[in-house]
């Protein structure tokens, strides 16, 4: 198995499409970092509008790296799932694609064990894309920028970390985005099963991303408590929750909490509950499949 | 001596036609309503004079700071802040300047907590009135309320709470042109000879915060989210732990 493993590794980063998520997410990475160091106060000046009536608002201090990797992550966030299913929907339609399918499953291996091999080389890929996110939006804006407490700008709230609380949630925040990322690696690696080539489960898994996070986003009651609780994509932004805390009784938050860790924990297990479909359906399909290429 | 004089200027000037009867009417009911207007107007002298009195004594004992650095523990209670319990110091140097520093962090201090500097309150020309007494903090005060003399100035009115016995201001209530109406309570314990106080509650508006849900992309964990009412008042307190008085500080401290 771990042969088997390398060798779907080797294949993976032998193609160069392979690379070309991580020069978008540096290419991202450092525009947004650019342009929150020449004028982020702008962009602070925009989200704390109705704080700066009634408070001092230290500009300088605010704009520091923990801030700039959690803008960073807001926005990249939504459009990484896209960067996975670029590998993800290739593993199995590439090589039926190549024509070394047939090839493959001629092999000592069953073909469940050579469709969780794929998959696990899927998830490593995506945790290498989380790794590499979090050394540059991180690492590099600590590194830029400085580190301060952290603020963030909720829907009706204002967010305060103190700076030495904020590690461990980024820790964990990755962690979720790497079972999230999974989700999405997951359901291309299913449609990847379906077709002869890779355009066909990429885009079809970048056209479901898209309507299901609009879907998420969109705040409609007949939705809000029948469909959205059951979407991969209302769960996948579960990672902040992470940087919400409990406060107590006079309003203050209390350093080292989270503020619903349950919800957390739910959404995490519909996600792997979404894993272990996806991931099933693809070997049930893939056991029944007639290959023919 | 010259009243009657202008009794008489006045008659004459209606050309005469009342009677000397009437003349000596129109003459009492003048005296009488100059007693009357004295009658409402020197207690109110007397008063302004004793809040102003009052005030000198509470500004002399102010004055005997001419600066100071205080550690503090500051608690932020605003709808919708969650900030963390911050440990601040406090730099204050005559006349009227005064920082709030977290070292460890950042602390958004509201607008207006200039005030928790009582000097700034005291200093500039204005008029006192006397409002009578009340009761803040368990303790029966005095109510005097300051008009600033300059019509541009932004502080529009400030009611002060004075403890006369103990010349401490215990409450002050403060009317501003820009934001608003600002509450400073001060208990005192350790450092009440210089007039410093233990522990400091300021109280200010607050405007509404929302941001569109678009910008956010906000986690929806389920729970019912409350609603923030508006115009919901902020809370800062700040409890002093130690001071240092008069050893100097240095300017660079408030830029």
């Amino acid at each position: 198995m771990w042969k088997l493993l390398q060798i779907e590794l080797f294949k993976i980063f032998k193609r160069p499409r392979t690379y070309i998520p991580f020069g978008a997410i540096a290419g991202m990475v450092l525009i947004i970092q650019l342009g929150l160091k020449f004028d982020g106060r702008s962009y602070l000046e925009l989200m704390m509008s109705s704080l700066s009536d009634s408070f001092y608002i230290p500009y300088t201090m605010i704009m520091n790296g923990y801030l700039v990797a959690f803008i960073i992550l807001n926005t990249l966030l939504i459009q990484v799932p896209l960067l996975v299913a670029l590998v993800a929907g290739d593993t199995v339609a590439g090589e039926a694609n190549m024509g070394t399918l047939r090839l493959l499953v001629t092999r000592p291996f069953s073909r469940t064990q050579l469709m969780l091999v794929k998959f696990a080389a899927s998830v490593i890929y995506t945790v290498l894309l989380l790794v590499w996110m979090a050394i540059l939006a991180l690492f590099l804006s600590m590194l830029l920028f400085g580190t301060n407490d952290m603020l963030i700008a909720r829907n009706n709230v204002m967010e305060q970390i103190q700076a030495s609380d904020v590690l461990w949630r980024y820790v964990a925040a990755f962690g979720y985005a790497t079972v999230a990322l999974s989700t999405v690696a997951a359901l291309a690696f299913l449609l990847s099963i379906f077709a002869e080539n890779s355009i066909g489960p990429i885009v079809s898994t970048i056209s479901i991303v898209i309507v299901l996070t609009i879907l998420s986003e969109m705040r409609i009651p007949l939705y809000d408590n029948t469909v959205k609780p059951w979407l991969f994509t209302s769960h996948m932004l579960a990672w902040k929750g992470f940087f919400y805390s409990r406060s107590d009784g006079q309003g203050a938050a209390i350093p080292g909490t989270i503020e619903n860790l349950p919800a957390i924990l739910r959404s995490l297990g519909v996600l792997l509950a979404y894993i272990v479909a996806f991931v099933t359906a693809a070997i049930w399909v893939f056991k029944k499949k007639d290959i023919l290429s | 001596m010259t009243r009657p004089a202008i009794s008489q200027n006045r008659s004459r000037a209606a050309g005469d036609r009342r009677e000397p009867g009437r003349r000596g009417y129109t003459l009492f009911s003048i005296l009488l309503s100059l007693l009357s207007l004295s009658a409402v107007l020197l207690p109110v002298g007397a008063h302004a004079q004793d809040a102003a009195s009052l005030l000198q004594k509470v500004r002399a004992r102010l004055d005997q700071v001419n600066d100071y650095q205080a550690a503090g523990l500051m608690k932020t209670n605003v709808p919708f802040l969650k900030v963390p319990e911050a440990q601040v110091i406090v730099y204050f140097k005559k006349p009227d300047k005064l920082k709030i520093k977290n070292e460890k962090g950042i602390s958004l201090v509201p607008k207006g907590a200039v005030t928790i500097s009582l000097n700034n309150l005291l200093k500039g020309g204005y008029t006192t009135l006397d409002a009578g007494m009340d009761t803040a903090g368990g303790y029966k005060v005095k109510v005097i309320k300051l008009l600033p003399q300059d019509d541009a100035a932004d502080l529009v009115l400030s009611t002060l709470y004075i403890d006369e016995a103990r010349l401490l201001i215990l409450k002050a209530r403060t009317t501003t042109r820009e934001n608003g109406t600002y509450e400073v309570e001060m208990r005192y314990g350790k450092y009440i000879a210089y007039a410093l106080p233990d522990k400091v509650i300021f109280t200010f508006n607050t405007k509404s915060y929302k941001l569109p849900k678009g910008i956010t992309f906000d986690y929806d964990d389920g729970s019912k989210k409350q609603e923030i009412p508006a115009g919901t008042k902020g809370k800062v307190e700040l409890s002093y732990s130690s001071y240092i008085i008069n050893k100097g500080v240095s300017d660079g401290v408030f830029q």
